[in-house]
């Protein structure tokens, strides 16, 4: 049993790591359904993480900390929308502006509070997001098979992990369930059919713009106080660029969206165990490889040779009212 | 609640938009700086020294505004043709690896032969590189905006891989190939000068300035002056008319891309045979995204691109100098400055037209008769 148990705390090691692309994913993916192309997915999660960092070394509570930080990705996002919903302008241009601010402020605002670089202090245990220990974690993980599941796996993790689960089948029924969703799927396919039937395009694509602040916050406050405890410049290291991946591997549909970001974060926890092993007949790993493989893999997907990613048709597309 | 403006005069157009927006990107840059707790005013003249002041500064300012006008062209020759290659990053990395494989290996080739060879490698590598989205934009209907994302992070683990387990000199801690011979190099600046018995102080600046201004020239005439250009552009505006009248909007898709992938090849030239002489790992460190910043803010015309590039240049050299003056504005600050300029002069250009229409209006307005 030792392989899997091994097994599990490798499944359980890649989870966490899906994490940031699971929010950062349906955050895209909101965004997006509403016809806003969101490629600043990188820069807020840096918003996030930093902003949450410093809000929680202020205050000492990870709480407020959390609420600084989707406060913050909330303002960014409203630049986004503002320049593509309002000025009309290219959303492309517009999201790589974001990663460029969001990347240099960050990094100068830290280094010049603190003066370590940009990292900012580690923050004691209480002003973070802590493992939450499931009942009776120990005693059922000496259950064969699906004991270490519980403790591994369902067990021990941060609140926001279980927000992250949560939010999947919450998008999925408010996307496919709700008149609210329904609209927003049509303004990203034909807002002028929204148009005349006397809805605001510029409303549903405003309250899209925010969730996904709300959401990709949430990726970057898992990083800062969820896995790490403080913040580093560059700390998403190309997360936000992942999620955009996995949004068109999965067609831009939630429940292939949860997997895909699953896939990635394992292949990445696959990356970091094999580093330096030697395999029989091939030597060593070639990690880059594996690290390589979503990208890969999305641009076959989107090459059409393995099905078809269509993008909401009028995604990218300001929005003109006719006079 | 909105009237249709009147359009603006030329002039207006040209200058005063993109000054205004640009205008824009530096006061809130200023008032970045003044919020953690510095002065402004003393940081630009402290940049300002740093980048202009001696002939050293101004070596490193034309050594990064040589890479800027390489990877601004790349940008905005694509920008012509309607398309965003956000891929620069990515091909140019690349190509540094087709500059650092005849460098290396070609070394019986006589004199400068070499490093011309070495230049045209690191032309065709960033092309090649930049063909596969080229042709899945043109043929397949993949975006090239996340195709062009994807292979920056392709080229970064192809590089990443080679340099680490293949081209690395044995025994040696860093990343990076061996130093490429003499005749593998782009003659620097000061060694020039030398030859007239001029002194100049050492610095990484070097010849491919020239090759980068011949290459703006040539960019000017393929798009103005040209039937391909004139292609281009059509395509650029109206892909639809571009059928219409007889133009493959495929066929430019491939050619703008590959022109463009050997355009960013110029920063392999540039950094790798004109300073570094061997290749690094990373070695592009986000130059190819200031293309980004230069193209939108040169308006994607080579004389823009040109000018663009030199106060990015003046930008990086002092924002070095002002990190070691004044530790708390931090080299970061100037990719703060780039994203504001992408932010005004790209994403919110228009923000501006309705104050200065109105403005000019009023100026101009005739008293009735």
């Amino acid at each position: 049993m030792e392989w899997f148990d091994a097994f599990i705390v490798m499944f359980a090691s890649g989870m966490r790591l899906a994490i940031p692309l699971i929010l950062a994913c349906l955050a895209g993916l909101w965004s997006e359904r509403s016809g806003v192309v969101d490629i600043g997915l990188e820069g807020k999660i840096l918003v996030g993480a930093f902003a949450s960092a410093v809000g929680a070394t202020f205050t000492g509570s990870a709480w407020a900390g959390l609420a600084v930080g989707v406060v913050a990705t909330i303002g960014f996002s409203l630049i986004h929308g503002y320049a593509s919903i309002d000025q009309r302008a290219n959303q492309i241009v517009s999201g790589t502006a974001i990663n460029m601010v969001a990347d240099g402020l960050t990094a100068l605002i830290g280094n010049a509070i603190w003066q370590q670089g940009g990292r900012t202090p580690q923050l004691p245990a209480d002003a973070q997001f802590g493992a939450i220990a499931w009942r009776f974690a120990e005693e059922i993980g000496r259950i064969p098979i699906l004991g270490p599941i519980y403790q591994h796996v369902v067990s021990g993790n941060d609140i926001i992990t279980y927000i992250a689960f949560l939010v999947v089948p919450l998008t999925y029924w408010a996307l496919y369930h709700t008149r609210f969703g329904l609209r927003l799927r049509a303004v990203g396919e034909n807002p002028a059919a929204v148009d005349t039937a006397g809805i605001s395009v510029r409303a549903l694509r405003y309250s899209a713009v925010i969730i996904c602040g709300v959401l990709v916050g949430l990726a970057g406050v898992y990083l800062a106080l969820g896995q790490t405890g403080y913040f580093q410049p560059h700390m998403s290291a190309g997360r936000g660029f992942i999620a955009l991946a996995a949004l068109v591997f999965a067609k831009w549909r939630p429940w292939p969206a949860l997997a895909t970001c699953l896939l990635f974060g394992f292949l990445d926890a696959l990356a970091i165990r094999l580093q330096g092993v030697e395999l029989p007949v091939i030597g060593p790993v070639p990690v880059q490889a594996i690290e390589a493989l979503p990208y890969v893999l999305t641009v076959i997907l989107l090459a059409g040779f393995i099905g078809k990613a269509i993008p909401p048709r009028a995604s990218g597309i300001p929005y003109v009212k006719e006079r | 609640m909105s009237t249709p403006l009147k359009p603006l005069p030329a002039w207006a157009d040209v200058a005063v938009i993109p000054l205004v927006n640009v205008a824009a990107a530096f006061v809130i840059s200023g008032l970045v700086v003044l919020a953690i707790g510095e002065n402004p005013l003393q940081a630009v003249q402290i940049l300002l020294t740093g980048a202009l002041g001696d002939l050293e500064g101004i070596g490193f300012t034309l050594y990064y505004a040589t890479s800027f006008i390489f990877t601004g062209l790349a940008v905005a020759l694509c920008f012509h043709a309607g398309l965003f290659n956000i891929g620069v990053e990515g091909q140019a990395y690349f190509a540094g690896l087709g500059a650092a494989l005849v460098a290396l290996h070609l070394g019986f080739l006589p004199g400068y032969s070499l490093v011309i060879v070495a230049i045209l490698a690191a032309a065709l590598f960033g092309a090649a590189f930049a063909a596969i989205p080229g042709y899945l934009q043109a043929y397949r209907d993949s975006h090239i905006v996340i195709t062009t994302i994807m292979f920056n992070y392709i080229a970064s683990a192809i590089m990443g891989y080679l340099l680490v387990n293949v081209m690395r000199v044995p025994g040696q801690m860093n990343a990076e190939t061996a130093a490429f011979p003499a005749n593998g190099r782009v003659l620097q600046f000061h060694e020039v000068m030398a030859w007239f018995g001029v002194h100049w102080p050492v610095t990484p600046f070097n010849l491919s300035f020239l090759l980068a201004l011949v290459c703006a020239f040539v960019v000017w005439l393929l798009i103005w002056r040209t039937r391909l250009g004139y292609e281009i552009r059509t395509v650029g505006a109206n892909p639809t008319a571009a059928v219409y009248g007889g133009i493959s909007p495929a066929r430019i898709t491939i050619l703008s891309t590959l022109l463009s992938g050997a355009l960013a090849g110029g920063l392999a030239v540039n950094v790798i045979l004109g300073e570094e002489h061997r290749l690094i790992l990373e070695y592009t460190s986000g130059f190819g995204f200031v293309g980004i910043a230069v193209a939108l803010m040169g308006r994607a015309h080579p004389v823009g691109i040109i000018l663009a590039a030199i106060l990015f240049g003046v930008l990086y050299q002092g924002g070095a100098e002002l990190a070691f003056e004044q530790p708390k504005i931090s080299r970061d600050m100037i990719v703060v400055i780039q994203g504001l300029v992408v932010l005004f002069a790209g994403a919110l250009e228009h923000m501006f037209r309705r104050p200065v229409a109105t403005l000019l209006a009023r100026r101009t307005a005739q008293p009735p008769i």
